[in-house]
């Protein structure tokens, strides 16, 4: 019987695997940030143990900083004080680190891809549960606790049991308007907020191989939404064209050597998974949440489910969730008003996200009374985007780029949505309050966040490109 | 901090709402802090304290009624973020099992590595637990991990659940997963020297 992509890899870092343990897996990559990070290193040093491999784990400032005028002192005691605990755990254990000011700095999710440390065939850890998105290049990436990223910094292993594989499908060909993160969004509104939970999700078929590596990031970073501990894409000219030549990503015979080892990462044409689900993309409208999970979404000319259309023991939770969104169910959304537009967050922060968005509003101006905030997701891609002149074409639309870090997507440093605005977000949560204390998300792609920041409601962007 | 679980008879805490994720267990602006202590006062942050910080007296926590160390909650529990600041709060104000119909990945193994157990059981258990709490807000809950089941006292009714056998040990003897990982080092090492690739 044939191998998973997922048990391929999987297998290749086994350490130790005993009957009634979970197997010791060796890890490659292991990123860290501000947050999830300082209780790691306490812990370290209460046991009065080193990093173990401080080359293999690198560090970056993203949740908490500021993304106006970083070259300033963080005003804020707490996240301050955050930001120079990694300075001093970092400097102390010997881990590189891209903090402030630094050309490399930016979510940990957006910087690992574009340096070329993310390869296929890796596995890699973070603190952080959007790190399926490194899965984009065939590699074994998931979101970790804290207690382990001190078991990572303490012996390049973390203890796991192997995950069960589902295969998701999409066939055919995307719409126009229609872009990879409705392709995800959608799936999730099909399978639910944790219809995949415990699995290991391979994405495949035609619409997924069509799609760039950004875009391809896109949708593994958002399988943790439906529960998955991660998903993947198998590698193909498509990433290797995209990795050579990065940063650190192997050169010359070592580049050849890695290729040749790239090409073999394929599940096998008998391999066997636990589920697999078939979508077809020409089924994929533009999308919309409506809800308080990333499940709760829908077609954006569709209307949110009546409550008769819900199984009675879901109603209540339903209510709830449409209570604090304001929101009634059986109503549509296509037409409402919006208050703030967020594009950015390791979902949609990329250069291909901004050229997206600076394509559309080319010479468009933003709606009056809309907050428009545009976040890169890395110092690399505010430079690109300067050097492309997409900083000046949002200027000329009324917005202003600001600087990289995860900002509104979690509200940790000042970037908050005030209580009870709507904002159209391109981030990957609609939690209650995940934007500012009962601040209302609707997420979408940056193509109908940019529509919204145009004319200042809810769009079908179809019939705006 | 090495604590261990065996056994725990307690009120518990009715929460029947289906996926709360760890924001609303720990919103991020509190996730501030450099140390694991002190989580447990922003539990549920948002839930229980209004704008002005005063309590909510509708929200569970804020009932006098309802206390003690093991929380009952809807489906899908813990989803969203990594955090592990979502068990430190959870420990940290005192709770020492979950019991869901459902939890998600990251927080079920965030919950085993302090000492939390979460206990998944079938839906239809769930409602009878829930059902209990709410006919006896006195009423108990019996957790044996060593024999693997959940009891409603006051019925005797009771369910059976999973834990991996590793995970049940760590529990019971106070062991942690650094102590295991330490403890392979030379492994590791070998390991590290038979791969041809760095990756
Ligand atoms: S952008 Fe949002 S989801 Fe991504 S790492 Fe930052 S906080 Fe997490």
């Amino acid at each position: 019987m044939g191998k998973t992509l997922v048990d391929k890899i999987w297998d290749a870092h086994v350490v130790v695997s005993k009957p009634g343990f979970p197997d010791a897996v060796y890890i490659n990559t292991h990123f860290i940030h501000e947050v999830t990070s300082p209780q790691a290193f306490d812990g370290l040093r209460k046991r009065g143990i080193p990093v173990f491999r401080p080359q293999k784990t690198r560090a970056t400032a993203d949740h908490n900083v500021p993304t106006i005028d970083q070259h300033l002192p963080i005003k804020e005691a707490l996240s301050r004080h955050q930001v120079e605990m990694l300075t001093k755990n970092t400097t102390e254990f010997g881990v590189e680190l891209y903090g402030l000011g630094h050309p490399y700095q930016g979510i940990v999710h957006v910087i690992g891809p574009e340096l070329g440390i993310t390869l296929p065939g890796m596995t890699i850890v973070c603190g952080d549960s959007h790190t399926s998105t490194h899965g984009a290049f065939g590699a074994i990436a998931f979101g970790i606790g804290t207690s382990e990223v001190e078991q990572v910094l303490a012996t390049q292993c973390i203890l796991q049991y192997r995950p069960k594989r589902m295969k998701i499908e999409i066939n055919g060909q995307l719409k126009k308007g229609v872009v990879s993160k409705d392709i995800i969004l959608y799936v999730i509104s099909k399978i639910s907020a944790s219809g995949a939970t415990g699995y290991f999700v391979e994405f495949c078929g035609e619409a997924i191989r069509s799609l760039s590596m950004e875009a391809r990031m896109t949708i593994c970073n958002m399988s943790i939404e439906m529960g998955a501990r991660g998903g993947l894409i198998a590698p193909d000219e498509t990433t290797f064209s995209y990795l050579q030549g990065r940063e650190f990503a192997p050169k010359g015979a070592d580049w050849d050597k890695a290729l040749a080892y790239w090409k073999t990462l394929q599940s096998d044409a008998d391999a066997v998974f636990d589920t697999t689900l078939t979508f077809d993309a020409a089924d994929i409208e533009p999308m919309i949440t409506y809800g308080t999970n990333p499940g709760m979404g829908m077609g954006v000319t569709q209307h949110i489910p009546a409550l008769e259309q819900l199984e009675a023991q879901e109603r209540p939770s339903f209510k709830k969730s449409l209570d604090y969104m304001a929101l009634e169910p059986g109503s549509a959304l296509l037409g409402k008003k919006v208050d703030y537009v967020f594009i950015g967050s390791c979902t949609n922060s990329r250069i291909e996200d901004l050229r997206m968005v600076a394509d559309f509003v080319k010479g468009k101006h933003k709606a009056s009374g809309v907050v428009v905030w545009i976040v890169p997701g890395s110092k690399q891609v505010e430079a690109q985007a300067k050097k492309e002149g997409i900083d000046k074409i949002f200027e000329e639309a009324g917005f202003h780029l600001r600087e990289p870090g995860c900002s509104a997507c979690l509200g940790m440093n000042e970037d908050k949505v005030p209580a009870g605005m709507y904002c159209i977000s391109t981030s990957n949560r609609n939690f209650e309050g995940r934007q500012g204390p009962n601040a209302r998300t609707l997420l979408a792609s940056p193509l109908t966040a940019a529509a919204a920041a145009i004319t200042g409601k809810v769009m079908d962007v179809r019939e705006m490109v | 901090m090495k604590k261990n679980f065996q056994h725990l008879i307690s009120t518990a805490v009715p929460l029947p709402i289906e996926n709360i994720d760890t924001d609303q267990i720990i919103p991020a602006r509190f996730l501030k802090a450099t140390t694991r202590e002190g989580f447990g006062e922003n539990l549920f942050r948002d839930w229980r304290f209004d704008a002005h910080n005063q309590p909510k007296p509708d929200f569970v926590l804020n009932n006098p009624l309802y206390k003690g160390e093991i929380l009952v909650a809807g489906k899908n529990f813990g989803c969203g973020s990594s955090r592990e600041h979502a068990a430190w709060s959870l420990g940290d104000y005192g709770f020492k099992a979950v019991v869901s119909s459902f939890f998600a990945d990251i927080f079920k193994n965030n919950a085993l590595n302090n000492f939390i157990l979460p206990i998944q059981v079938s839906d239809a258990f769930l409602q009878k637990i829930f059902k209990a709490i709410e006919a006896d807000a006195q009423a108990r809950l019996e957790v044996d991990l060593q024999a693997q089941f959940i009891k409603i006292v006051a019925t005797g009714e009771q369910e059976g659940f999973d834990i991996n056998p590793y995970k049940k040990a760590c529990l019971i003897n106070g062991y942690d997963d650094i102590d295991y990982l330490l403890s392979l080092r030379s492994n590791i090492e070998a390991y590290e020297v038979s791969r041809e690739f760095n990756f």
